[in-house]
C-alpha cells in the first residue's frame, strides 16, 4: 500500500505539544518529583464525589439538557454574581462544557470564519493556537515581555490588528507565568478592546486561585460583558480535573451558537459530574477557601526558594505556576529541563513550550506537597550550584 | 485572633514537625517573627503541646487498649460536673474527659495494656468514685480514622500524569 496519509492537512500542520516529549520522558523514571503537572495535588473534596455516588445511586445516568442541568446553570449564574458581581440569565447566557477545554473550542468554533484573526497572548497555555487553527482561524501571537512580569500592554494589541482581526483570548491570572492582571490593567486592555471591536474569549479557570489582591473577572468591566465569552469551570479551584467540567457565560446569542454545535458534537457534559459540580457550588466554599491558602503557602515557599537559588523568579499573583528565569546557568529551557531531569529526577516543563517569549524561562507547579517541593528546591539547588 | 496567627496553628496542628524556617517561608515572615509568634502562643496557652500520632498497632510488643466508657454522674453542690471531671481526670489512665448532652453525663477515653487492665481501672477506681451513678464501657475494636488522620492504608500515591498542561 502506498504511503498515503489519510489524516487532513489542517491536522497534519499541527505541531505537537512540546509537553508530550516531557511526560514521556518523565514517565520511564522513577523517584521523580513533578513540577510539570498543571492540575492541584488535591483529591477531588469528599462531599462532591459523595453527590455523585448519590445522583448515581438514584438513577441519574441518562443526558442532561444540552446546555446543562438548569440547577446547575442557575448555580453557576448565582456563583457569578456573588464573586463577580455579574449577572448572567441561566437560561440563555450559560452553557455547562467538557471542561474549560470545551468551551474554547466551542467559543471558537461558533465565531470563526476562514480568514478570522484571532489574538493569543503568549507565553500561554498550550491549547489556544491549535484549537484556533482547527476552528478555521489564523491564531496571531502576541509575545509579553519578561521585563513587563509577562503582562500584556494595550499598544501590543493595537499592534497586533489587522482588517481580519476577530477576537482576543485573554487569561487572567495565566499559565504559565502567573501573570495577575489588575481591575486598571483591565480596564486599560478594554479601552483597546472596545475601540478595534474585539470580541474577547476570556479564560478566567484559575480567577480562584489569586493570593494578594481581588480578582476581577473581564466582563464585569463597564461595556466588556456584551463582546465576552468568559469561559471558567471546576477543575482547578475545585479539584476536579478529571471530572471534565467546565461552562461559559455571555451574550445569549453566541452562547446560543454554541449550544449548536455542542448538541450535535457533544450531547451534554458528563451527568455524574454535573451533580457533583452542583454540590461544589452550594457546599464547597470551604475546601476551596482551605486549598487557596495551601497553594499561597506554597507559592511563597517556592518563590522565596528558588531566588535564593539565583533563578529569579517575580511573585506570581494567581494561577499554580511559578516562572523563574535560568538565565543564571547558561542552559536554555529545554537543556536546563532535561538535564534537571536526567540527573535529579525532577521534572519542569520548559518555557518555551509555551510560546517564544517563554525561551530562557522554566514553568515550576507548586500543586505539590510541601514536602516535595521542599525536597524539590534542594534538588534544584545542587543542580543549579554545579552550574554557577 | 489575628489572621497570621490561625494561618501558623493550622500549620503546626497539621504537623507540628515542621521547621521554624520552613512555616517563615510558606507564610511569607522571617524566622524570628516566627519563633516571637509561638513563644506568645505558647505563653497564651493557645499551644498546649507538641504531640505526635502514632500508630501503635504496628509496634511489635505495644499493644494498647482504649475503651470509651459512658459515665452518669450525681453533680456536686456548686460545682456542677466540674469537680467530678476533675477527679476522673487526674487519672492517668484517661486520656479524654467530656461533659456530654443526652443519656449520659461524662464521656470518659480509657488506655490501657489490656481489657483486664482497664476493667480493673473501672471497676475500682471509676465506678467507685461516690459521684458516679453507673458507667457502660465500650471497647474500641479498631481505629480507623484518628484526629482527621485516616490510620489504615493512607493510599496516598500521586495519581496525576507526570507532565500536563
Amino acid at each position: 500500500m502506498s504511503q498515503i496519509s489519510y489524516v487532513s492537512k489542517k491536522v497534519d500542520g499541527l505541531k505537537p505539544s512540546g509537553i508530550r516529549r516531557f511526560f514521556d520522558l518523565a514517565a520511564q523514571m522513577e523517584d521523580v518529583i513533578s513540577l510539570g503537572v498543571g492540575e492541584p495535588d488535591f483529591v477531588t473534596p469528599w462531599n462532591f464525589i459523595e453527590q455523585s455516588f448519590h445522583a448515581l445511586e438514584h438513577g441519574y445516568t441518562s443526558y442532561t439538557e444540552n446546555a446543562g442541568m438548569i440547577e446547575l446553570r442557575k448555580e453557576i449564574s448565582t456563583y457569578l454574581s456573588k464573586n463577580y458581581r455579574l449577572r448572567y440569565d441561566p437560561y440563555d447566557q450559560v452553557i455547562v462544557s467538557v471542561g474549560a477545554s470545551q468551551a474554547i473550542d466551542l467559543a471558537l468554533r461558533a465565531v470563526i470564519d476562514p480568514g478570522d484573526e484571532v489574538i493569543v497572548v503568549e507565553p500561554s497555555f498550550v491549547a489556544y493556537v491549535p484549537t484556533v487553527k482547527l476552528a478555521g482561524g489564523t491564531p496571531v501571537t502576541i509575545q509579553t515581555e519578561a521585563e513587563d512580569e509577562f503582562k500584556l500592554k494595550p499598544e501590543q494589541i493595537e499592534a497586533a490588528i489587522t482588517p481580519n482581526t476577530k477576537a482576543i483570548m485573554l487569561c487572567n491570572p495565566n499559565n504559565p507565568t502567573g501573570t495577575f492582571l489588575s481591575k486598571e490593567e483591565l480596564e486599560q486592555l478594554a479601552e483597546m478592546i472596545e475601540k478595534h471591536d474585539l470580541l474577547v474569549l476570556s479564560d478566567e479557570i484559575y480567577a480562584e486561585l489569586t493570593y494578594d489582591e481581588d480578582y476581577t473577572s473581564f466582563p464585569s468591566i463597564t461595556g466588556m460583558k456584551e463582546r465576552t465569552i468568559l469561559i471558567s469551570g471546576f477543575s482547578k479551584a475545585f479539584a476536579m480535573t478529571g471530572w471534565r467540567l467546565g461552562y461559559a457565560a455571555g451574550p445569549a446569542q453566541l452562547i446560543a451558537a454554541m449550544v449548536k454545535i455542542h448538541q450535535y458534537t457533544m450531547m451534554c457534559a458528563p451527568t455524574m459530574a454535573q451533580h457533583a459540580a452542583l454540590e461544589a457550588l452550594k457546599n464547597g466554599r470551604q475546601s476551596v477557601n482551605d486549598m487557596v491558602e495551601s497553594y499561597k503557602q506554597r507559592r511563597n515557599f517556592i518563590v522565596s526558594s528558588l531566588n535564593e537559588i539565583r533563578l529569579k523568579c517575580p511573585n506570581p499573583g494567581g494561577a499554580f505556576y511559578a516562572f523563574p528565569s535560568v538565565e543564571a546557568t547558561g542552559l536554555t529551557s529545554s537543556e536546563f529541563a532535561e538535564q534537571l531531569l536526567q540527573e535529579e529526577h525532577v521534572a519542569v516543563v520548559p518555557g518555551n513550550v509555551f510560546g517564544a517569549n517563554g525561551e530562557g524561562y522554566i514553568r515550576c507547579s507548586y500543586a505539590t506537597s510541601i514536602k516535595q517541593l521542599d525536597e524539590a528546591m534542594k534538588r534544584m539547588k545542587r543542580f543549579v550550584e554545579k552550574r554557577i | 485572633m489575628k489572621e497570621f496567627e490561625v494561618e501558623l496553628l493550622k500549620l503546626i496542628e497539621n504537623n507540628a514537625n515542621l521547621e521554624l524556617d520552613k512555616i517563615a517561608k510558606l507564610m511569607g515572615k522571617r524566622i524570628d517573627e516566627i519563633q516571637e509568634l509561638i513563644d506568645k502562643l505558647e505563653k497564651k496557652k493557645v499551644i498546649l503541646g507538641y504531640s505526635t500520632l502514632i500508630d501503635w498497632a504496628k509496634v511489635l510488643d505495644e499493644e494498647e487498649v482504649t475503651a470509651m466508657v459512658d459515665v452518669k454522674v450525681t453533680p456536686a453542690r456548686g460545682f456542677g460536673f466540674d469537680k467530678v471531671a476533675e477527679r476522673i481526670y487526674r487519672f492517668p489512665e484517661v486520656k479524654a474527659v467530656y461533659l456530654m448532652s443526652g443519656a449520659y453525663d461524662l464521656s470518659v477515653s480509657v488506655k490501657g495494656k489490656t481489657m483486664m487492665e482497664i476493667g480493673h481501672f473501672i471497676s475500682e477506681k471509676l465506678s467507685t468514685l461516690d459521684s458516679v451513678l453507673s458507667t457502660t464501657t465500650h471497647f474500641v475494636l479498631k481505629k480507623y480514622k484518628h484526629d482527621g488522620i485516616i490510620l489504615e492504608d493512607a493510599d496516598e500515591d500521586d495519581k496525576r500524569i507526570v507532565v500536563s498542561p
